[in-house]
């Protein structure tokens, strides 16, 4: 069985990179993340009543306030090792080329597309919101035959509708189409 | 010989005309799925999840047994005919296999590691079938306190063993245990982390949590990094095997077995660290040391058995404990988690049809799969050439069919896609993804035995030590915190020769590269 973990160690070579760069300072970002995370969660079991009770002596809060103090002290380790040019190796795969620049455009474009047909899912239905979904993020990922990109993204919501929805009673929309599918 | 007749029953489940082809389904889903460049078996299950939805539970087990096997072969026949580096643990068979293929000789790469599969497959699930029931027996006499040291075991295991840096794995089963505690407290009935959204009540849905991470996570990812030219898909015939292949072949799959299997079955193991091992175990062993590097078929044959032999090991913590080891192994406790199955000692006391039916499944599975395998290879050969755009749009559309399936609504669109996101940044900054989702399944269970062994104990933190069991997981825990120290010392009283440790996985990754 295979896990899709990244697993890479960095190599000497790859830490003189980073050193001559000034080190990847987005990591920063992930660093506050973590301790954002932290102090909600500390803010969060805060505000949770008390409980003593002889049979949980525990509480609610315990745990939330231990998780968010773990994650600030580990913010502040993750910012040291960061400082001392401390790379976490990025995820490789068959179809990933980390020789070239982030592509922001294709990642944006793909949050938009999955956020619109999100919220199209109920009024629109499957089918419509399906088809959006499919031939949109082809679109974005590089597919400039429209047309085809939409016929495929249709045959497939057709056809997992029919096929989940109707055949094996999975639970999708119908939408607009109510009636008519 | 009680379990032996749950088995029987288990394949009289299995063998019925209708029963067999769910079983034929899953295999042939599972395994096109997991031929797609891309999608690894933890994404192969999680995507496939939804369509075990509305059968009942013994059709499901059965499907997903197929599902099972056939992601993992199908990644394999990936690694061979695609020269790029896939999931972790089939870069050892890319590492020969496709040089093989190179050589004109893929038919009898595919061939070797498919009947590899098959016999190291086989041989694992028979082994699972001795060892499960003296786990369970050991496992009926734990109490709380043993079991929450032993999940803060895996805990440690995933995120500090196999991880390259113990800090970022650290991190990644933080955030994982954050988003598994969002929810209503089930001992007093308080909100936590909810922040009013009534959605977020009954905490987020593994589901849409697997998803969002292993699919949506790595579509994103791929995005921002799609390789402008695909890498060259090598043409193959029917895989077969000649005279001298079989005989170079068969040691390798059972030393490969023989690594797999305990690695896979111990908490923290998975599949990387034996594959490496039975790769640099053939390579010392061969009488053609001259062919590794270039193809030497031992090399393809030992991994890929030992990688299904784990994946069978998976199963004993799995379905004895209800330990998940690895992420495919977190995604079927998801699985069986919605289906209402709380696996441990208990489910198989109280369901022994439903587990042996699942093991007699994972038997058909895998014979199946060696039997559509070999004539239909050169089919899932062209799978490779699916234009990528359509590709990671298909993993998108099905991402979200998955996620809409389990409750119906569109919060759980928006969920999906925040979980991509963060599955994209664990990719982009080097945090495992195991530790993550190892959390999310693992952190209610936890506090439970936790709480529930305070209550035991009247609130004495002494109660947590419980017996012996939970004194050696702790042993084991204090340990592999300490083991850079310890490392070093050793070092040092050696000669101090070496950089900082870097753990095993790190040697036996400069081992293979030597």
């Amino acid at each position: 069985m295979t896990d899709t973990t990244p697993d890479r160690t960095h190599t000497d070579t790859a830490a003189q990179d980073v050193e001559t760069q000034g080190g990847d300072r987005a990591q920063y970002g992930m660093c506050a993340a973590l301790a954002g995370l932290g102090i909600v969660l500390l803010v969060n079991s805060a505000q949770l009543a008390p409980v003593a009770s002889s049979n949980d002596s525990l509480g609610p809060k315990v745990i939330p306030t231990v998780l968010g103090i773990l994650l600030l002290i580990t913010s502040v380790l993750y910012a040291v090792d960061i400082r001392r040019g401390g790379v976490g190796a990025a995820d490789e795969g068959e179809d990933v080329d980390l020789g070239a620049k982030a592509d922001w455009k294709t990642v944006g474009l793909l949050v938009v597309i999955f956020a619109v047909s999100a919220a199209l899912m109920e009024p629109l239905g499957w089918v419509i919101a399906g088809t959006l979904l499919f031939s949109g993020s082809a679109y974005a990922l590089g597919n400039r035959h429209v047309i085809r990109g939409l016929l495929v993204g249709l045959a497939i919501s057709l056809g997992t509708f029919y096929a989940f929805a109707i055949g094996l009673g999975v639970n999708l929309p119908a939408g607009i189409l109510q009636g008519i599918l | 010989m009680d379990n032996l007749n749950h088995l029987l029953d288990g394949f009289v489940n299995v063998l019925t005309p209708l029963n067999l082809l769910f079983a034929f389904i899953g295999v042939v889903v599972g395994t096109a799925v997991g031929v797609l460049p891309g999608i690894g078996p933890a994404m192969t299950v999680a995507l496939l999840l939804p369509i075990t939805f509305s059968l009942d539970t013994t059709q499901a087990l059965i499907m997903f047994a197929g599902i099972f096997y056939g992601g993992m072969y199908g990644g394999s026949t990936t690694s061979i005919l695609l020269n790029t580096p896939g999931e972790s643990s089939s870069v050892v068979t890319a590492l020969e296999g496709n040089k093989m293929a190179k050589a004109g000789r893929a038919a009898q790469a595919l061939a070797t590691a498919a009947i590899g599969s098959f016999v190291a497959g086989t041989i694992a699930t028979a082994l699972l079938v001795l060892v499960m029931p003296q786990v369970v027996s050991f496992a009926v006499q734990l109490g709380s306190p043993e079991y929450f040291a032993i999940i803060l075991l895996a805990f440690v295991g995933a995120s500090m063993v196999l991880g390259s840096s113990r800090l970022r794995g650290f991190a990644a089963l933080l955030v994982g245990l954050s988003i598994g505690i969002i929810g209503i407290d089930k001992v007093t009935g308080q909100q936590r982390m909810t922040f009013g959204v009534p959605q977020l009540a009954d905490g987020i849905d593994i589901v849409v949590v697997a998803v969002g991470l292993f699919a949506v996570g790595e579509a994103l990812w791929v995005a921002a990094h799609l390789r402008r030219k695909a890498g060259g898909v090598i043409p193959v015939g029917q895989p077969w095997m000649g005279k001298q292949d079989w005989k170079r072949s068969w040691k390798p799959w059972l030393r490969g077995t023989a690594l797999g299997f305990p690695f896979g079955a111990i908490p923290a193991g998975g599949a990387e660290v034996p594959t490496f091992l039975s790769y640099v175990a053939e390579r010392k062993l061969t009488k053609h040391p001259e062919e590794f590097g270039h193809g030497a078929i031992e090399g393809v044959a030992g991994p890929e058995a030992a990688n299904n032999a784990s994946a069978a090991g998976t199963l004993v913590p799995l379905l004895a404990i209800g330990l998940p080891t690895n992420a495919t192994a977190a995604i079927i406790l998801t699985f069986l988690q919605g289906r209402g199955l709380e696996p441990g000692p208990l489910l198989i006391e109280k369901e022994p049809v439903l587990v042996w039916t699942l093991v007699a499944s994972l038997f058909v599975g895998n014979t199946l799969l060696l039997l559509l395998n070999l004539p239909m290879a050169p089919l899932w050969a062209k799978l490779l050439q699916i234009p990528r755009p359509y590709l990671y749009a298909g993993i998108l559309f099905f991402a979200t069919m998955g996620a809409w399936a389990v409750n119906g609504q569109a919060f759980d669109l928006y969920l999906l896609l925040g979980i991509g996101l963060l599955g994209f940044a664990v990719r982009r900054f080097g945090l495992p993804v195991l530790p993550l989702i190892i959390g999310v399944i693992l952190a209610p269970i936890a506090e439970l035995h936790l709480r529930r062994s305070l209550q035991l104990s009247h609130g004495e933190v002494s109660g947590l030590l419980g017996g012996p069991v939970a004194w050696v997981c702790y042993g084991i825990i204090v340990l592999t915190i300490l083991w850079p120290l310890i490392a070093r010392a050793i070092r040092k009283a050696r000669g101090g020769k070496g950089g900082p440790g870097e753990g095993l996985m790190a040697e036996l990754k400069d081992e293979v590269a030597a």
